[in-house]
């Protein structure tokens, strides 16, 4: 039998990750998860929508801006006001910002390239329902396969992502150095913020591929585990 | 036919990383007087005769969708 919560994966034309998400929350989690199609304002009933990576509509004018405008984006909004959690990577970061749902926006890597490798990126904040089962201060190998992950914002943005300690992730090195481990130019080193309400979380880095250590990285599992748990314990 | 050119740009205050793979390209080339290359993009719009209100529709497309006013900045030539 399935566990809760009920997952909901956003597929959009371009979407490519969708697959990872769907396999590690099913095979791996054994949590119920359905695809929800861009164009059906439907959320099957999701506690948690994942809002994938991948090159939503060819990304075509910015990354992100034409899949806010997808029929299944009212809803997400809406489940996000309620307090529902919604975790974008990557492609799925670049649609919250452009959708406002997230502040600031991702822009060209400052070396104009695409870059497809692992990081290291440190948990800054464990007390969120997408980083509960790490520790504060961990630092997780995670893969990243961007060319728009820039983090920008104003200096008014950043000051207060901050003071709140909304800055969740951030990349740094093996030897601690955050400006060095910075692959794409990222204001304030950041890989990971999340909204105000902390039901909303933003990510460049793909926790979705590092799920089995097979593939070089179990770090991403915990994010995961962190959200089935945060679900549980509010459903109670 | 009314013809609108509207241009997209980064923001000053941004690095603009292809900008400054072209003003490379451009000293590669020998050009060194040239100080700065910010790159944008040009969308051509058609809109059907007797549209009115022409700057102020194309302005609120780009507030809603053309332009992403956190990075961007756009300018708006309405052609005829």
């Amino acid at each position: 039998m399935s566990r809760t919560p009920r997952f909901g994966v956003l597929r959009f034309p371009g979407s490519n990750c969708d697959q990872d998400a769907y396999h590690v929350i099913k095979d791996i989690l054994n949590c119920d998860v359905n695809y929800l199609w861009h164009a059906e304002p439907d959320l099957k009933g999701s506690d948690v929508i994942v809002v994938p990576g991948g090159f939503s509509y060819g990304d075509y004018l910015r990354c992100g801006a034409v899949a806010r405008f997808a029929p299944v984006m009212e809803e997400v909004r809406k489940h996000a006001d309620r307090g529902g959690i919604v975790v974008g990577i990557c492609n799925g970061f670049q649609i919250l910002c452009e959708a406002h749902m997230l502040p600031g926006a991702l822009v060209r890597n400052s070396n104009c390239k695409f870059i497809c490798r692992h990081v290291k990126v440190r948990v800054e904040n464990s007390n969120t329902p997408f980083t509960a089962q790490y520790s504060k201060g961990f630092v997780a190998k995670l893969p990243i396969a961007h060319g728009e992950g820039c983090y920008v914002a104003d200096e008014e943005i950043l000051a207060e992502l901050e003071s709140s300690q909304r800055v969740i992730f951030r990349y740094t090195s093996s030897s601690n150095n955050d400006d060095d481990g910075n692959p794409n130019g990222s204001l304030n080193n950041i890989a990971g913020i999340c909204n105000e309400g902390r039901n909303v979380l933003g990510m460049m880095p793909h926790p979705e591929r590092a799920c089995n250590p097979l593939l070089g990285s179990a770090d991403g599992l915990p994010l995961f585990n962190s959200l089935v748990l945060a679900k549980q314990a509010a459903g109670r | 036919m009314q013809r609108v050119k509207v241009l997209v740009t980064l923001k000053p205050s941004l690095l603009d990383a292809q900008g400054k793979v072209v003003q490379d390209g451009l000293h590669a080339l020998g050009y060194d007087n040239v100080e700065s290359v910010r790159i944008g993009k040009v969308v051509e719009l058609n809109l059907t005769d007797g549209t009115v209100n022409v700057q102020e529709q194309v302005r609120e497309m780009c507030q809603r969708f053309l332009a992403n006013t956190v990075i961007e900045n756009y300018d708006i030539e309405v052609l005829n």
